[in-house]
């Protein structure tokens, strides 16, 4: 990442110093709204609700997370604790990353290691779901799943979203650069094709498995229209979906400490993972989309 | 493409492929027939009788004053977005790719905005814009700026374009920074020993040589403007004030689970459909064409 490239005819002191304050004023732009939100869930709802909120902490930081976190009505709203939705977020994020990897790898294995009648058609279906984001047919896809009886589940909060051609594209980009001598050597030894999946393709993989949980988990978090439709109960909802519905209409008087608490909480997991698997963040999105 | 070497086996593959198959035909095939169903039929009010109409359905929506003014607010969105959030992601690829200080700290401050849902980065605008409680809208009344993008339609696009664009950035800059990175030093330095600026260097070699990947971005972004900007509209203004927000997804939604105008929501979303379907056609064409060519 950090290749140098020296510029052999650089201007003076001031002109060194404009990319650093342009690059600046981009994080500030960034980190700004970050600062305020969490400055906000420290203070009282009545400060917030005046609009004087100060620029520096205040002083209910414990009171206002601990609220958030474990009581369901604050002084003005109802709301699901964020134990609960943090909880369905996160089996949310889980399952989504996770069954998509577990599917798609064996199903990019199987196109790509077998010859086998009606593998272009199998091939082909999987890959026009790319062409089909849940958003276009969201009406439908909603009806199949109240038909199963797995609204309010989190069978029908995940699996619609489990099956995606991209990681199976991704997959199959891969193993086709795994070099035949591989694949003979272990026909040789006398492996079969799932000795070889488990003791030489997975291991192989373990750099696209961890770059893409990076990605699935941060998507399957973040979903907002899907389990807008697909939850009705307090029980079942996540935490993105719990902020905007805590909101309402937005008005002064609402427990804007307890909000921004949820926010900030809601935002934790996400970004941790970006921060802590940036390596391999990157290398799955610059991988996996181009 | 197909490897040479392969293993005979006559049900694992389609015992392999089984889970996949069985989720895309439910989930993905299936309900896009059923889409395609609808949108030539009319139902009655409780979905008891439908009558097959053609495309009646299409002509009601396309000839509706109302969508078109959605397609309008779309195309103004998304073409904002995409162009706002392009632009600023090169600048600042740009200046964190060049030899500096603590490049490495910027580049880390810039990607985490990725991992923010769209509806959270909406809420964080909230915080910071809502003209009761937020530190810039009531800054911008008191400099005596009428600033409610809750009853001003203009205001409230504006907001939602700048929350969408403001989310988007970090994913653009990614790309951006590892195109850059793609770029032969030595290219440059030859160029910068012809005496070639950096304005110039910019303009003759860096951009031409990043095209492929602004043009995979634009339709990335596209894509993104349309889709999954959900959430940000949602929280943000609902669509409103009035209908000044709304974006055809958001209709989509609106006219199918809020009005229940199954037909008309299906019809919708065929012409969605098509539209994903050609922004997917031209990037894999694009893509093809950078395989054969690397």
């Amino acid at each position: 990442m950090n290749r140098d490239r020296d510029n052999p005819r650089s201007g003076g002191r001031l002109m060194d110093m404009v990319p650093h304050l342009i690059l600046m004023l981009g994080v500030l732009i960034f980190a700004f709204p970050i600062y305020v939100t969490v400055i906000g869930s420290t203070w009282d709802a009545a400060t917030i609700g005046r609009g004087n909120l100060p620029l520096t902490p205040g002083g209910e930081m414990l009171n206002n997370y601990a609220s958030a976190w474990s009581e369901s009505q604050g002084n003005r709203v109802m709301h699901t604790p964020v134990r609960i939705m943090m909880w369905n977020s996160l089996v949310m994020a889980l399952v989504i990353a996770l069954g998509k990897i577990a599917i798609s790898i064996i199903s990019a294995y199987a196109v790509a290691f077998f010859r086998f009648p009606l593998r272009m058609v199998f091939f082909w279906m999987i890959f026009i779901t790319l062409m089909l984001p849940v958003e276009v047919r969201i009406i439908p896809t909603y009806e199949v799943v109240a038909n199963l009886g797995l609204i309010d589940s989190y069978a029908g909060l995940t699996i619609p979203l489990i099956a995606s051609a991209t990681a199976t594209l991704l997959f199959r980009q891969f193993f086709l650069t795994i070099p035949d001598e591989l694949v003979e050597a272990a026909k040789i030894d006398g492996a079969g094709a799932l000795r070889f999946f488990v003791d030489v393709v997975l291991p192989l993989s373990r750099t696209n498995i961890a770059a893409l949980f990076v990605i699935l988990f941060i998507y399957g978090w973040n979903q907002y229209l899907w389990p807008l439709l697909i939850t009705n109960s307090a029980e079942m909802e996540t935490v993105v979906i719990g902020i905007t519905k805590m909101i309402g209409n937005g008005e002064a008087a609402t427990d804007w400490n307890l909000i921004m608490a949820t926010t900030v909480l809601a935002m934790l997991p996400p970004v941790a993972v970006v921060v802590l698997m940036q390596r391999w963040f990157v290398k799955g999105l610059v991988d996996s989309e181009k | 493409m197909q490897r040479r070497v392969i293993f005979d086996n006559r049900a694992l593959p389609y015992l392999l492929l089984a889970p996949q198959v069985a989720v895309t035909l439910i989930f993905f095939i299936w309900p896009a027939a059923q889409a395609l169903w609808q949108s030539v039929h009319l139902q009655d009010a409780f979905g008891l009788r439908s009558q097959f109409v053609g495309l009646e359905n299409f002509q009601a929506v396309l000839s509706d004053p109302n969508y078109l003014e959605t397609v309008k607010t779309t195309i103004v969105f998304s073409a904002s977005v995409t162009f706002l959030s392009l632009v600023s992601a090169l600048g600042l690829a740009v200046l964190a790719d060049a030899k500096i200080r603590a490049a490495a700290a910027y580049k880390t401050l810039l990607i985490w905005p990725y991992a923010l849902a769209p509806a959270v980065a909406a809420v964080l605008w909230m915080f910071i814009f809502n003209p009761d409680i937020g530190i810039l809208g009531r800054a911008l009344n008191n400099l005596g700026y009428a600033w409610d993008y809750r009853l001003n339609d203009g205001q409230a696009l504006t907001m939602v374009i700048l929350a969408a664009s403001w989310k988007q950035v970090s994913y653009n800059f990614i790309f951006f920074l590892a195109g850059l990175q793609a770029i032969p030093r030595s290219v440059l330095e030859a160029a910068s020993i012809d005496g070639a600026g950096a304005v110039r260097r910019f303009w003759t070699i860096t951009f031409p040589l990043l095209s492929p990947t602004t043009f995979f971005l634009l339709v990335v972004n596209i894509v993104y403007a349309f889709f999954e900007t959900f959430g940000t509209i949602h929280a943000l203004t609902h669509g409103g004030p009035g209908k000044a927000t709304e974006t055809l997804i958001f209709r989509v939604y609106q006219d199918g689970v809020v009005n229940h105008d199954l037909g008309g929501s299906s019809a919708q979303s065929v012409i969605l459909m098509v539209i994903v379907i050609a922004l997917t056609a031209i990037q894999f064409r694009f893509v093809e064409r950078k395989v054969h060519y690397s």
